[in-house]
């Protein structure tokens, strides 16, 4: 037990820049695929074939692909089209990228379970696009909206992992350092699920609280 | 087509859904060209660069690779599944002795990030000097982590089903196992049938996991054609080729799980509500 503490105490160092640099990547990417998704998220509820056929086409291509391969093409592919980002804006952008996709099918499939017939209603009232949009159909499309979309968030907070193996230090990547400091590998793991679960049962308490709270009946 | 957001479209919305039409079609065909601009500034299209997937030895590569892929999705798989099955039976035990250390492991897992889960197979056997495969390294983090989830589908499924079904069987006579194998298994398994494909599909994008640990699977054989400098170092075309591999098996499954939700979904004899075959991040269980 000594000894779990003492791997704990020697290497706070790495824990702390690892597990900021987790947050950090989290918080930058969770903005970055928030504003993505909901970009085509709209596209796919827009009136207008074209964008609809991108923002599908775009969902079913990065969900059907592993977000190691995205990582991998950006940091190994990009930089051979001229195009030079460092490991950490490269894991940035990968993750913002892949969740984007995710972030999207919430906010399609939110907007979606609001009936018709509210909307229908509304405009029989004579209420205006922005009307119906923000006092109808987004009321009620973000109550439906908040648990899956921290479903989301929070399976991309355990994807911040996969930058360990491009370079990046993260959380993931302190086993590695930990190989050659020499310390016992269970112990550094134990730790990293340790500060793992501090991170994400917070996240999963907060979401089943607001899915019980906010269950809308229809 | 009315929608939630649209009514149908008058003269005036049609002209100006047309004019939206037109400038997204216009930045759309202006992205594509832009990156092939790209592509071609940088040299992309030479022939240097596609030659080697002629070869018929480059070609094998890929194939062991896309084979390494596929072993270690399909042992993970299975014993995913039979992960599930019985941590789910554990779960819907009426025995708290059983029920609750289930739950946790059930939890603990489904919170802990995949990568984590597989180093845990990697690097403890490196430090007490005993010799593990690669392929099992990967294969354990994958089996915990999915078959908690599917543990967690299994739940849902078998608790879809109506609680008249049960009540019936019982009142019949019965007994626990009989219900369960005879009255909820079978209309349990049309409702989560789909969720279970849309999870597998998840189990084989994560085999991808196996580049970190330098498990020979597709994406690190990509990386070795791609890095070859005789063939003007092809990472372009190598990892264009391996996303065309993964995105046609993954999408075929995942057309697969949702023309079976369309079906099952239609079919009478579904009693419970057919769970969604969307992955919603990796954690679509997390929700039911």
């Amino acid at each position: 037990m000594a000894e779990f503490l003492r791997v704990l105490t020697d290497n706070a160092d790495l824990f702390r820049e690892g597990f900021f640099n987790t947050v950090k990547l989290f918080l930058i990417a969770g903005v970055g695929s928030l504003v993505l998704g909901m970009l085509l998220g709209a596209m796919r509820v827009s009136p207008v074939p074209a964008l609809r056929a991108f923002g599908a086409t775009y969902v079913n291509v990065v969900r059907n692909t592993p977000l190691t391969l995205v990582f991998a093409f950006l940091v190994f592919a990009v930089p051979k089209l001229d195009v030079n980002i460092d490991y950490f804006p490269s894991a940035c952008i990968a993750l913002t990228l892949y969740t984007a996709a995710f972030v999207c099918e919430v906010v399609r499939s939110g907007v979606n379970t609001v009936a018709t017939g509210q909307a229908e209603a509304a405009r029989a009232l004579g209420m205006t696009f922005g009307q119906v949009l923000t006092l109808i159909v987004l009321p009620q499309a973000l109550r439906a909206m908040v648990p899956p979309m921290m479903s989301v968030f929070i399976a991309m907070l355990k994807n911040t992992t996969i930058a360990a193996g491009f370079s990046v230090l993260e959380a993931g990547a302190i086993p590695a350092y930990m190989s050659e400091r020499g310390e016992p590998q269970f112990a550094v793991l134990l730790w990293i699920t340790i500060g793992f679960l501090i991170l994400v049962l917070p996240l999963v308490a907060l979401q089943r609280f607001l899915e019980r709270k906010w269950a809308v009946a229809r | 087509m009315t929608s939630v957001l649209y009514d149908l479209p008058g003269p005036k919305a049609r002209r100006r859904n047309l004019l939206l039409s037109v400038l997204a079609t216009a930045g759309i065909v202006a992205l594509i060209a832009f990156i092939g601009y790209k592509f071609s500034a940088t040299g992309q299209f030479e022939p240097r660069k596609w030659e080697q997937f002629q070869y018929a030895s480059v070609q094998r590569e890929l194939l062991t690779g896309l084979w390494a892929t596929l072993k270690a999705a399909g042992i993970a798989a299975v014993l995913a599944l039979l992960f599930g099955a019985v941590f789910a039976s554990a779960r819907l035990s009426d025995k708290w002795i059983l029920r609750v250390p289930a739950t946790f492991v059930v939890e603990l897992f489904r919170a802990i990030p995949l990568l984590i889960l597989i180093f845990f197979g990697y690097y403890v056997p490196l430090q007490y000097g005993w010799s593990i495969d690669k392929l099992w390294a990967l294969v354990i983090g994958l089996m915990l982590y999915n078959g908690s989830v599917l543990a967690e589908i299994f739940r849902a499924g078998i608790n879809a089903v109506p609680y008249g079904q049960s009540e019936g069987a019982y009142a019949i006579g019965m007994r626990k196992n009989q219900v369960l194998r005879l009255i909820l298994l079978p209309q349990a398994f049309r409702s989560m049938l789909p969720a279970i494909v849309s999870q597998l599909v998840v189990l084989l994008k994560d085999t991808a996991l196996g580049f970190i640990i330098t498990y020979p699977e597709l994406l690190f054989v990509g990386k070795q054609i791609g890095g070859r400098l005789p063939f003007g170092l092809p990472y372009v075309p190598a990892y264009l080729i391996v996303a065309a591999i993964y995105i046609s098996i993954c999408g075929l499954l995942s057309i697969l799980a949702w023309w079976l939700q369309k079906r099952l979904s239609r079919l009478p004899r579904t009693a419970g509500k057919v769970l969604p075959a969307q992955d919603i991040g990796r954690d679509a269980s997390a929700r039911v």
